[in-house]
């Protein structure tokens, strides 16, 4: 279980989060919230790339508030990054193998590649340079996160850049992480399918938490909200 | 051989013995052993120090081998090769030098490589270069390698140099006639002290030749490189020059790629780019549980692969 308390976080006197609390134990938690609410900063807070200013992290207990990020991987969180890193000369097969902290067969990776909808074999020796598009690296960092098999995997917006890949897909992957894995799926997402799966829902707003429960709890109030519409329909 | 030999071998040929088919072994200054095949003829030159080597027209999927070792300190030594490769061929030539240097005078091997290749040819030439030894003597490797590729002649030429070579200056022509093709990929990494210059120069002389020129380096703590690529386009031809540099600690690269059109439908693009690794990079890798450091070799070692 990931716990957070009274996580703040300033950038000169600004504050981009302000005293969030939260746990996560469930199966699916989202975080849903307008542009520039601190939702990728708070991702990047659990994950170790940003210390967060003040406030104390938690993961099953241990204070891990002041581990490195390569200590909290080892710990057990993956982060997948909302623009995905290029690198010139490694191939997708080093980056399977390296989160996968062993050395896999071909079959393997390729298992983890077809899992995100890709065709192994055509991919499996690429390099994670230029060459691939902002789609497919976003699917070979699903499923890098998928070969780490942590206990929380943190996906700040997954959905991006993925458009022809329906969402149906991108769900079912994150099914199957869970039925493998059985580890903690936070979600970082505006898309209204994939916050229908959440177990909780987190809106942030000006990096505050303004409101924080089930599906049923949150889903109309956001629904109101996000289409900028007064006249839903009622019943 | 001895056991300082055989490593500088596997380091620069991945054999561990004497190679098999055609081969010419090069040992502290004098010819240690050679071997010509049916279609592959090795001749010690007379004149000078160096080998000429003759490859038959039509000869498919041989390779020849010709490594140079140096053990003792302070050698220098200035060797000519020549390939002549007829027509219709497709061959791999493996080259290569290792020095271990263990006492305190400079040891130094100059090699001239010269390949004519005649037409419809295609070759792979691998060389690679490497260095050992904890004496105060330094490593010197200045490789010239000459190229003339006559009409369709087809020529890939990788080279690296990752580690050891306290000073080397690297210098490539090529001349290539119609329908003509080189590739070229260049390894470098320096560290220490050492130094590192390249020089390419390629004139694109025939109707739609080409020419794809690419070096990736890694300089290291307070190395220094200068890369020079200069692509001249005298016909209707394309030529692409790359340099791509990783800087590190207090190393510093120069790139200096030029290209000149000297035809209205020559197509030339030069790219250079130095910088140090991207922080974004590194950040990735930790989160997938590697430490700074070895998120800095995994992207090098990519990087040089």
């Amino acid at each position: 279980m990931l716990k957070l308390e009274n996580i703040t976080y300033k950038v000169e006197n600004k504050l981009i989060l302000d005293n969030i609390s939260l746990s996560i134990d469930e199966r699916f938690v989202a975080i849903t919230g307008p542009n520039g609410s601190g939702k990728s900063t708070l991702a990047k807070i659990i994950a170790g790339i940003i210390p967060a200013t003040s406030g104390k992290i938690y993961l099953d207990g241990e204070d891990i508030t002041n581990l490195s990020i390569t200590e909290r991987a080892n710990k057990g969180i993956s982060f997948a990054f909302q623009q995905p890193v290029r690198f010139k000369g490694i191939t997708v097969m080093d980056l399977i193998s390296l989160a996968s902290g062993k050395k896999l067969t071909v079959a393997e990776a390729c298992e983890y590649l077809s899992e995100v909808g890709l065709c192994a074999r055509d991919y499996i020796k690429r390099e994670v340079d230029g060459s691939l598009s902002g789609g497919e690296l976003k699917r070979i960092e699903i499923a890098m996160i998928n070969a780490r098999g942590t206990k929380l995997s943190v996906f700040d917006e997954p959905e991006a850049g993925i458009d022809l890949w329906s969402f149906q897909n991108l769900i079912k992957v994150f099914e199957k992480m869970y039925e493998k894995n059985r580890g903690s799926i936070l979600i970082i997402s505006h898309q209204e399918r994939i916050l229908d799966i959440a177990d909780k829902i987190l809106v942030l707003k000006a990096g505050k938490i303004d409101k924080i429960g089930t599906k049923a709890e949150i889903m109309p109030a956001l629904l109101g909200i996000d289409s900028g519409c007064r006249y839903v329909k009622e019943g | 051989m001895d056991a300082i030999q055989k490593n500088l071998l596997e380091q620069i040929t991945g054999l561990h013995e004497v190679p098999q088919g055609a081969y010419s072994l090069r040992i502290n200054g004098s010819l240690h052993g050679k071997n010509s095949s049916e279609n592959i003829e090795i001749v010690k030159k007379e004149d000078k120090p160096g080998i000429d080597i003759y490859i038959k027209a039509g000869t498919k999927n041989e390779s020849v081998h010709i490594p140079v070792l140096l053990s003792s300190t302070g050698l220098k030594e200035l060797v000519y090769n020549d390939f002549h490769i007829g027509e219709d061929c497709d061959v791999t030539i493996v080259a290569g030098c290792g020095i271990h240097n263990g006492g305190d005078a400079d040891s130094e091997h100059s090699g001239i490589h010269s390949f004519f290749v005649a037409k419809n040819s295609k070759l792979k030439y691998v060389e690679k270069h490497y260095g050992s030894g904890s004496g105060s003597g330094k490593r010197v490797m200045n490789p010239t390698t000459v190229i003339e590729l006559h009409e369709n002649a087809y020529m890939e030429m990788e080279t690296a140099q990752i580690k050891g070579v306290d000073d080397t200056i690297r210098t490539t022509k090529a001349t290539l006639a119609a329908g003509a093709t080189l590739k070229v990929g260049e390894k470098l990494m320096t560290h220490g002290s050492q130094y590192a210059e390249t020089r390419f120069e390629v004139d694109l002389n025939g109707e739609n030749s080409g020419a794809h020129v690419v070096s990736r380096s890694v300089a290291k703590e307070n190395s220094k490189q200068l890369f020079i690529s200069r692509v001249n386009g005298n016909n209707a031809c394309s030529g692409h020059t790359e340099c791509d540099a990783i800087i590190m600690d207090n190393a510093s690269v120069s790139a200096v790629p030029e290209i000149m059109a000297n035809h209205t439908d020559a197509q030339l693009i030069h790219e250079a780019a130095i910088g140090k690794i991207a922080g974004e990079q590194l950040i990735k890798l930790m989160t997938l549980g590697l430490t700074e450091s070895q998120a800095e070799e995994q992207i090098i070692n990519g990087f040089l692969v």
